[in-house]
């Protein structure tokens, strides 16, 4: 069925906070095969101007996939997960993302379309730390093939 | 944070090392673990032509976040990637043939911006096929 367009700019409550650890940052460094040291090494990070490891570009996906199942979950967004595949992925870093952070993050859904049988839905991602710093936005585009 | 590539350095044009990253089902088992997407048709090859696919298509983040390396380790800081985008216009199949796919990752510089900003456009292919479209980054160069 067709998403309601009425959806847009619906915004749902505040993630608990998410604290991100070294060994996490690591793990998902290794599932990228991306062996840049600050991502696991202290000390190389700190030498490159940051305060503990950093996480790579994309590890908020992490959090996002976290935070966008509250989205999937409301039950005026029917969506049949196992028909889904990603359509689109942006990130806006305000700063990296590094161990000791506890973030938060807030869902909403920024846009719906149905276009050829299929239904669209844009997830926004709002991650801050728990003292309010803005440290990361995503969007995640994803597609419910032939349920539009 | 400095990096290794410098804004004064770049012009419009100029292009980053190709890299090419092979992708294996166990790749897709152990992004699945850390990303936390356990979505089926990364998997599971009976749900994936069930539902339509050739079969198993790597995690589009996974691609994305290869493609992402290509640029911060040319940028040489990972923390210099500031905004990322990315259409997922076909699918990675990763066959169970104990090779699997292989993902093709070019980058152009295609703006100077302001601040320092460069935005780095993407070409990443696999099988000869473009699997992201409209893939860029911008990195703050020092």
């Amino acid at each position: 069925m067709a998403l309601d367009a009425g959806l847009v700019g619906r915004s749902y409550p505040p993630s608990s906070p998410y604290e991100v650890g070294r060994e996490k940052i690591a793990e998902f460094a290794r599932a990228l095969g991306d062996p840049d040291p600050v991502y696991v090494d202290v000390e190389a990070a700190r030498a490159a101007g940051h305060p503990d490891v950093i996480a790579p570009p994309t590890f908020a996906i992490v959090l996002s996939l976290g935070a966008g199942e509250v989205v999937l979950a409301d039950p005026e967004v029917s969506i049949d997960y196992s028909r889904v595949v990603h359509g689109e992925q942006r990130f806006v870093h305000h700063r990296p993302i590094r161990a000791g952070d506890r973030l938060v993050a807030t869902a909403s859904v920024e846009a719906v379309r149905s276009v050829a049988g299929n239904d669209m839905l844009t997830t926004r991602v709002d991650l801050t730390t728990t003292d309010g710093e803005p440290v990361c936005r995503t969007s995640s585009m994803l597609v419910a093939r032939g349920t539009a | 944070m400095s990096t290794v590539v410098r804004y004064a350095d770049v012009e419009v044009g100029t292009e980053l090392a190709e890299q090419v990253f092979p992708v294996t089902r166990a790749d897709l088992v152990r992004y699945a673990g850390a990303s936390g997407d356990f979505n089926v048709i990364h998997w599971n090859e009976r749900v994936a032509t069930e539902v339509g696919l050739p079969g198993v298509i790597a995690h589009g983040m996974l691609t994305a976040g290869l493609a992402a390396r290509a640029v911060t380790a040319w940028a040489g800081d990972p923390g210099a990637l500031v905004e990322y985008s990315v259409r997922f216009s076909r699918p990675v199949v990763v066959p169970d043939d104990g090779v699997g796919a292989e993902v093709v990752v070019r980058g152009r510089v295609a703006a100077l911006q302001e601040d320092q900003r460069v935005r780095v456009d993407m070409t990443v292919t696999s099988g000869g096929e473009k699997v992201l479209s409209l893939a860029r980054a911008v990195v703050v160069l020092s």
